[in-house]
């Protein structure tokens, strides 16, 4: 029997982070008390109607142009019927016919350094459902409780061609849409919370074959890390019946992070005729070429751009930049920083270095650091203009953590500006040449290693705050003044 | 200005010169209802609500700030919701449930001073054409108690008619305005499809539901009409075509529009006595120095088989939201989630209900969707395209409302098809999206109304109202 190789399609559900649903007016604020965000539309009460909101479009338009795809000037509402009590409705409102856009596509960066294609089949608007809890401590043995606050969260789903052949490039492939949704300022791109969401086909087939194997479904993958391990178990278990003789199953299959296994759905549970047909009380939402046009207009910077534009405009190594537009948060916070900070290369070394050290530590978001863009910038116009030097700037830099208060404030509170008054250090240089008569007489012998150790003595003796490179010439030059003749 | 065609015009002026007051005029609508009550045309009176409501616009009235309906007691089809009052939709699903919201139409009836008087029985969730089909019992014909009332706006119908309310709300799908209008002698007119606003209506088929009004006579409606008509926000579906002043439209001389009569609509089952008052109804209005020509909708055949298809597959989907999880009836075996599903749903319908939930899910099914719904979606594409070439070469079209007049109780009510074939002059209309207008024009040799349509270009009311004016007549 020859090799195999698994094929992998995606199927990923981002939530739109519009002010409102997206058929009506509640709010969509994640953690709300349950049930304190809902309407008689999204409720699904008798005679209630749903009306679209405009901006779930723009943001399924952004997302468009960012992947290539085509976008439909008209496309369709769909009915997808089936009964669950989170879905008050009975029905989810989708596309199916008639998708927003098609055949677009991402290129991804593999960790060897290349690139890859993979090509999105379709992106299409609908409605998030409920939420039923089964197995929290507050609900009683036999019962399911249910949260409508999320229904009519607007969602996109990406459905991706079956392109991707490891777990680890569909790693890659979900990194590089949530680097895009984030930049387009459409989705927070939160997997924990369910604010991105991926479902997994899997199959195998003969290595050079192009026909598709029996897919199986995997789904309840909630991190990045899940979904590696969940399709890596997949295909394991796929190549392991092939190498055996036997079929491949077309089953739906829940992955079960802690046991690391996924297990299969009862049939039941997924073998829905769903029934579509055109939603009658929407009209196909029209995408005129104009509407197109502006929000291309509006395109934020995505990350190729900035990328190429901090090495051409900033002089930034490409691996600064690379590094600082990884994450758009990082690369809005490096720009606003420069606002402020006049060496734009001290403010990448010290966001790289410092500023990504403690969100590591604090495991919390930028947008939480104490420290702002702006005090950072700060902070470092007072290395540039030799007022501080590396080290006291680094526990200047700890303080302005705990504290959030401004580096100057800090600075005098503790009496850590640096000393670059020529007569000041003059005078400490002299104190510590007459304590050390005897490095001063190997120095005059030839001996330029003592330079060092007397520089460190001059530092002792300002407790750190002498500025290195006046402190240099003063010693140079007093040292020299000493020289017998 | 008092319009001689309008009884309510008249009422206005009385009203205005203190002769009567709206108080007086709804106490006398309470005390048809109390007479009446044998018709079973309400399910829910309104009583001391409406007396508030009346004293309130008397007031109005003297202070000569009284809307454009005031004095007028209308009755609400029960599948409207009004905010904080029971809206069943005829059926035990909603025995009990209370909206907290209100339909759009309501909004604009209580904005012009309209008194509210209360809910009319209909068939369950507007499914049927002679309102046997409540879960609570039939409404009687005014003109034979032993007859139906039509359907499924039956109560509204048979309100209207025998005086318990100036005039009422309904909603029409197939025919549900029209078709009881014709059986209980009154005018009703179905909208075009997106001039009111449906926010509030409980769904039967979203894509061919429109409220409409019953009047006692065309004025009443076109007024109605006038009111409720209008973009609304919360209905993605309606229309901000201009609404014109609809009332001045009555009394409008026809001279020189040309009015065609459907050849497909005569023949076989057509009670003759209606044929006689069609022809009739035709002289009229050539005598007024309108032209009636005759014109052809081919595809009228396939019209009842593409509404059942389309409107049960919508009913399906519309009414699968009625499980026992949130709200409405709630069966008590509950022991897990399909036993909730199931036994909720067989004991909360009707079977009438159930009967097109079947036959709606059946046409959507995998496998069967292009065979039933895609078929009877192009159905409704050439019947529409039939109407609108029609259309191209005359102003309106005059047919019958109904194949005969009133039926009796229990007599189509175990025969589902023939029982559909009373809607065979109205569904296409639906599925075109046209405005069309039901109106009394003379009586069958028992003495019950018969009832004639003017069918009119989307969003052209106007001259339906006009040419349905000169020739309404009990």
């Amino acid at each position: 029997m020859g090799a195999f190789e698994p094929v992998i399609g995606l199927e990923v559900h981002i939530h739109l982070s519009t002010e409102s649903k997206i058929f009506c007016g509640c709010s969509t604020r994640f953690g709300a008390p349950a049930n304190t965000q809902v309407c008689p539309v999204c409720l699904g009460l008798p005679g209630s109607l749903p009306v679209l909101n405009r901006r779930a479009v723009t943001f399924a338009a952004r997302l468009a142009l960012a992947t290539h795809s085509v976008i439909r000037p008209v496309s369709t509402f769909a009915r997808k019927n089936y009964f669950y009590p989170d879905l008050p409705k009975g029905y989810q409102i989708s596309q199916f016919e008639e998708p927003f856009c098609e055949k677009g596509y991402l290129d991804i960066k593999l960790k060897n350094g290349a690139k890859k294609r993979v090509r999105i089949h379709r992106i299409h608007l609908e409605e998030d459902a409920g939420k039923s809890m089964h197995a929290e401590s507050y609900v009683s043995g036999d019962e399911t409780l249910v949260d409508i606050n999320r229904c009519g969260v607007p969602l996109l789903e990406i459905v991706s061609e079956p392109d991707l052949s490891s777990a680890e490039e569909a790693y890659a492939y979900l990194a590089q849409i949530r680097q895009i949704v984030r930049y387009l300022d459409i989705c927070d791109g939160n997997m924990e919370e369910g604010s991105l969401r991926c479902d997994a086909n899997i199959s195998v087939r003969p290595v050079g074959s192009t026909a598709l194997g029996i897919k199986t479904e995997v789904k309840n993958m909630n991190s990045f890390q899940n979904v590696q391990d969940a399709i890596d178990f997949e295909i394991r278990r796929q190549l392991r019946l092939t190498e055996q003789g036997q079929a491949v199953e077309q089953i739906t299959l829940l992955w079960d992070a802690h046991r690391g296994v996924a297990e299969p759905m009862r049939s039941k549970e997924y073998s829905h005729d769903y029934r579509y047909f055109p939603e009658p009380d929407l009209p196909p939402i029209q995408i005129s070429e104009a509407w197109i046009a502006e929000i291309a207009r509006e395109m934020p910077e995505m990350a190729d751009e900035k990328t190429r534009r901090y090495v051409e405009e900033y002089q930034l190594p490409l691996y600064d930049a690379q590094v600082l537009t990884e994450d758009r948060e990082i690369a809005v916070y490096f720009e606003e920083t420069i606002r402020t900070a006049k060496d734009k290369k001290l403010a990448s070394n010290w966001i790289m270095g410092e500023v990504m050290r403690a969100l590591k530590e604090k495991k919390g978001r930028l947008a939480d650091l104490p420290v702002t863009p702006d005090r950072l910038g700060e902070l470092l116009n007072l290395i540039s203009q030799n007022v501080l030097n590396q080290t006291t700037a680094k526990k200047v830099f700890d303080r302005m953590l705990k504290t959030g208060i401004a580096a100057g404030q800090i600075m005098k509170e503790q009496g850590l500006e640096q000393i670059s008054d020529q007569s000041e250090l003059e005078s400490l240089v002299q104190a510590v040449l007459a304590e050390r008569p005897k490095e001063v007489a190997a120095f005059h012998q030839g001996n330029t290693k003592v330079f060092g150790f007397l520089v460190g003595e001059v530092m002792k003796a300002s407790s750190g705050k002498a500025n290195p490179k006046i402190t240099q010439e003063a010693l140079r030059r007093l040292l020299q003044a000493r020289q017998p003749d | 200005m008092e319009n001689r065609n309008s009884m309510f015009s008249s009422l206005r002026s009385q009203l205005a010169k203190q002769e009567t007051s709206c108080l007086q005029i709804t106490r006398g609508c309470l005390d048809k209802i109390d007479k009446g009550a044998p018709m079973n045309a309400f399910i829910a009176v309104q009583a001391e609500r409406a007396l508030r409501q009346a004293q309130q616009v008397d007031e109005k009235i003297r202070r000569n700030k009284a809307g454009r309906l005031a004095g007028m007691v209308v009755a609400i089809k029960d599948n409207l919701a009004v905010s904080g009052e029971s809206t069943t939709c005829g059926s035990k699903m909603l025995k009990n449930f209370v909206p907290p919201y209100q339909a759009t139409v309501i909004d604009r009836l209580l904005a012009e001073d309209a008194v509210l008087i209360g809910k009319t029985n209909m068939d369950e969730y507007a499914m049927g054409s002679s309102t046997e089909n409540s879960a609570f019992g039939p409404v009687r014909n005014p003109h034979d108690l032993t007859r139906v009332a039509g359907g499924s706006s039956g109560g509204s119908a048979a309100a209207v008619a025998a005086g318990m309310c100036t005039a009422a709300l309904g909603s029409d799908t197939g025919g549900s305005i029209r078709q009881p209008a014709a059986f209980c002698g009154v005018v009703g007119l179905k909208p075009t499809y997106g001039r009111v606003s449906r926010y509030g209506l409980i769904a039967y088929a979203s894509s061919l539901d429109q409220i409409g009004p019953f009047g006692r006579d065309v004025y009443d409606c076109a007024l109605l009409l006038e009111v409720i008509a209008g973009k609304d926000p919360r209905d993605a579906t309606s229309s901000d075509t201009a609404v014109p002043p609809f009332h001045t439209a009555v009394g409008q001389p026809v001279k020189g529009l040309r009015i065609g009569i459907p050849r497909e609509y005569a023949g076989d089952g057509l009670q003759p006595e209606i044929e006689q008052a069609l022809r009739r109804a035709a002289e009229r209005l050539a005598d007024s120095g309108a032209e009636v020509c005759s014109v052809s909708l081919p595809h009228s055949e396939y019209a009842i088989a593409a509404y059942y298809v389309i409107a049960t597959a919508e009913a399906s989907s519309n009414l699968a939201r009625y499980d026992g999880a949130h709200y409405g009836f709630a069966a008590n075996q509950r022991s897990d989630l399909e036993e909730m599903y199931v036994h909720t749903r067989t004991q909360g319908f009707g079977s009438e209900v159930k009967r097109r939930i079947m036959l709606g899910t059946y046409v959507l099914s995998s496998g069967y969707y292009d065979a039933y719904y895609r078929k009877a979606l192009q159905a409704r594409t050439v019947i529409k395209s039939d109407f609108i070439t029609a259309l191209d070469q005359v102003d309106c079209l005059l047919t019958p409302t109904t194949p005969t007049t009133a039926f009796k109780l229990g007599e189509k009510i175990d025969d589902p098809l023939t029982m559909y074939l009373s809607d065979i002059f109205t569904v296409s209309v639906n599925l075109a999206g046209l405005p069309a207008i039901s109106f009394p024009f003379g009586r069958d040799e028992n003495n019950l109304p018969i009832g004639l349509q003017m069918i009119g270009r989307p969003f052209d009311e106007s001259t339906i109202l006009r040419t349905a004016g000169l020739l309404s007549e009990l």
